[in-house]
């Protein structure tokens, strides 16, 4: 795997996160989701110098980003798009949703196209199960989504 | 001091919100400026209404109109006709469907008449950002109660007399619980609240937050005093923004009032509440994950006993209770248990919160009393089926529970019928499905769900899920014998039976009450390769009715895979070996020529 070059000023954000948690081990979830919100992902390199910083080896630190759905070592595309795959959306035709987002964009679920336009994700239950099937492109919501929908969801975003 | 005559709900739910509410606040706000009434009328921002089929909702208070589906253009209507002129605005009040009359009192329409509001009393009435008007409604006046009247032991006796069980989905008498955390000896506990709604299609905690967190905050420090716990904490998942913000400011105010931190009322009791983020693990509602998460470890559970009373969140005791239980906390101390013993079923009392989705006319957030049949609940509350189709199954409980059937229906809910018929009462999901639900596909979806969210910590649940799910997915693709059918069982109840915690004792479930409930469709699906809901590609052929087919070519042109052909005015024909069964011929046909079968 390439090595990635970190930013100083990000590197430096993040020892400042890791301070302010007082470098507690207990507090290795807060700190990567503070650290998640300053780069946008968890690459190794991150994660090597959080576990430095809290005095904790690198594999528990990996442990615990592989173990949580919400910590993510790719980077998301600049438009994340997330299908909800809650039981509500589902039986109301969420994975044929889905389906013709994989068609459009080319891509399998947790990919990015090769643009870095676009990434493609499912989430359990955004709790707007009256709107069903929903999908989300970065904090918008789109709700009653059919399948025919997705060409029109993506050109708001085509020119952007 | 301005007389406000008037006030305009709107909900601010995530549901609502989606719908765009918040421009409806805005636009309320805007017209209410311009014609001069804001010293009249006011909007507030409130919690969840539980009607989110109808959603974004608008109610002006004090003559209870329910508005419906109100978009921003609607506001200034709504302002020069209702708040300048006290006429009701016809068009956006609720049409009642059986009856096709509109209604305009949320009191009179079928969706809220057998609700009982205890847990949710405050969503969708005061606005969650501001403490004084949680006070207005009593606000902690309970803890004031406890505090000054009771001794920890008296309020344990309440609650327990109460009969109330845990609303998380175990049912665990929630009297009992503070009683063992209280016993115990130790120079520090903890009062926990588990907010990590991970079950897909259940968002009452959420709702609870976002409209009424003070409730959840003041049982808290009751537990506190109850159990001698001085630190708080709430475990919330990290993708509820909404939730987090509102409870953060409740914190900050309750603090500010002298309603947390030391001394409390002056009575000498200190305590204070933090929060902890979760990160999407569904294994972390399972209380000794939990615990491992807000430590900053891997969600994986450990082995009970020693149960959190005892041993808990940095090996101190530690009592673990859901969002809708604490919800339920200050009112029975204020209206006491016998009342609340009054509502529900010999052993399930007073309410539960459902999030009703799926298949149904009104889905939503509803609140009823234990021992409401599921007939009242989908037929009454619900409205029925969508679209005028048939019932099929009702899956409650979320991915540890199972799906019931016709024969279900009058059923009165509570924790142990539902124990009983295969499912589980759950978190309090709630999923209605109709005859276009295949359950093989049912028990495959939850299936997948329990894989991924299995943390792998023993093998039952890591590979004994894995395996169910393959076997599955084989019936799927029209690969099953009844040979798999037999394993299916045997497997569901080995997982069941070895499991380490929750999650893999109850993850056969779905399958185990699809293939009790639903055995022919298991066998139509193994010996005649047939779906009847129509759900499983690989058992579906389309084919096209050469009668009713003109030639028109236009299925050929828009099929990706080239698998259609035939001459212009012509038939066409569908070579099966290259279709990839996607559909789009059929929706491309004028003539209905394309079939499914």
């Amino acid at each position: 795997m390439a090595i990635i070059k970190l930013p100083e000023c990000k590197v430096n954000q993040l020892k400042e996160i890791c301070k302010s948690f007082n470098h507690d081990s207990g507090e290795l979830i807060n700190v990567l989701h503070k650290a998640q919100e300053v780069f946008g992902y968890l690459p190794a390199e991150v994660q090597e110098i959080v576990a430095k910083e809290l005095n904790v080896s690198v594999a528990h630190v990996y442990g615990v980003v592989s173990f949580y759905s919400f910590f993510t070592m790719t980077p998301k595309g600049r438009f994340p798009i997330s299908i909800c795959m809650g039981t509500a959306c589902y039986v109301r035709g969420a994975e044929k949703v889905l389906d013709e987002f994989r068609r459009e964009l080319g891509v399998k679920v947790g990919e990015s196209t090769p643009d870095g336009r676009y990434s493609l994700a499912c989430l359990r239950c955004v709790g707007a199960c009256g709107l069903a099937p929903v999908v989300m492109v970065g904090e918008k919501v789109y709700g009653r989504v059919a399948p025919e929908d997705v060409k029109g969801i993506l050109a708001e975003y085509s020119n952007l | 001091m301005t007389q406000i005559k008037m006030h305009l709900l709107v909900c601010g739910g995530t549901g609502c919100r989606s719908s765009h509410s918040e421009g409806v606040s805005q636009a309320l706000n805007e017209s209410l400026t311009n014609h001069g009434l804001d010293a009249e009328a006011k909007v507030v921002t409130t919690g969840c209404f539980g009607f989110c089929e109808k959603g974004p909702i608008v109610k002006v208070i004090p003559d209870n109109t329910f508005y419906v589906q109100v978009t921003p253009d609607d506001a200034e209507e709504i302002v020069k006709e209702h708040v300048l002129k006290g006429r009701k605005v016809q068009r956006l009040l609720y049409l009642d469907p059986e009856r096709e009359k509109t209604v305009s009192d949320d009191r009179h329409m079928t969706f809220y008449k057998k609700q009982i509001r205890i847990a949710l009393r405050n969503c969708g009435f005061i606005d969650p950002e501001n403490i004084d008007e949680y006070i207005a409604r009593d606000g902690y006046m309970a803890l004031a109660k406890c505090l000054s009247e009771y001794t920890p032991q008296q309020v344990i006796d309440i609650i327990k007399k109460s009969g109330l069980r845990g609303r998380g989905g175990g049912g665990f008498p929630t009297g009992l619980k503070w009683e063992i955390t209280a016993r115990v000896q130790a120079d520090q506990k903890y009062v926990i609240c588990n907010a990590d709604e991970g079950d897909p299609g259940a968002f009452m905690d959420r709702s609870i937050l976002e409209g009424d967190p003070h409730s959840v905050i003041e049982a808290m420090a009751i537990n506190g005093y109850c159990t001698g716990a001085s630190r708080g904490l709430v475990y919330i998942r990290a993708e509820y923004p909404l939730a987090i913000k509102r409870l953060q400011i409740a914190i900050e105010q309750a603090r500010t009032y002298g309603l947390l931190g030391e001394n409390i009322f002056g009575t000498g009791f200190h305590f204070d509440i933090q929060l902890r983020y979760g990160a999407g693990a569904f294994v972390c509602g399972e209380e000794t994950a939990l615990i491992h998460s807000m430590e900053g470890k891997r969600g994986e559970p450990t082995f009970k006993p020693p149960f959190p009373s005892e041993h808990g969140y940095m090996g101190k005791p530690s009592n673990v209770n859901n969002v809708e239980t604490y919800a339920n906390i200050p009112v029975i101390i204020l209206k006491g248990p016998a009342w609340f013993a009054s509502i529900g079923t010999e052993k399930s009392k007073g309410t539960k919160v459902f999030a009703l989705a799926g298949k149904v006319n009104n889905v939503g957030l509803i609140e009823v009393p234990m021992g409401i049949t599921l007939r009242e609940v989908i037929f009454e509350i619900g409205g029925g089926i969508k679209a005028g189709k048939e019932f099929k199954a009702v899956q409650t409980g979320g991915p540890s529970g199972g799906c019931l059937t016709a024969r279900h229906l009058d059923t009165p809910i509570d924790y142990d019928n539902l124990l009983a018929a295969g499912s589980m009462m759950g978190s309090g999901g709630m999923i209605v499905m109709d005859q276009d639900d295949c359950m093989v596909s049912i028990a495959k979806f939850y299936l997948e769900f329990t894989v991924e969210e299995s943390c792998g910590k023993c093998s039952p649940c890591r590979i004994g899920n894995k395996r169910l799910h393959e076997i599955l997915e084989k019936i799927c693709k029209g690969e099953g014998t009844m040979e798999d059918l037999e394993k299916l069982k045997n497997l569901s109840q080995v997982i069941k039976d070895t499991s380490l915690c929750g999650l893999g004792q109850t993850s056969p479930n779905p399958v185990l009450s699809t293939l009790e409930n639903f055995w022919d469709e298991y066998v139509e699906h193994v010996v005649d390769k047939k779906c009847r809901a129509g759900v499983c590609k690989s058992l579906m052929k389309y084919t096209i009715d050469a009668e009713a087919c003109v030639g028109c070519t236009a299925c050929a042109r828009a099929c990706p895979v080239n698998a259609i052909s035939g001459e212009r005015k012509q038939p066409h024909t569908i070579n099966p070996s290259i279709c990839i069964k996607c559909g789009a011929c059929m929706e491309k046909c004028k003539f209905n020529a394309v079939l499914l079968q």
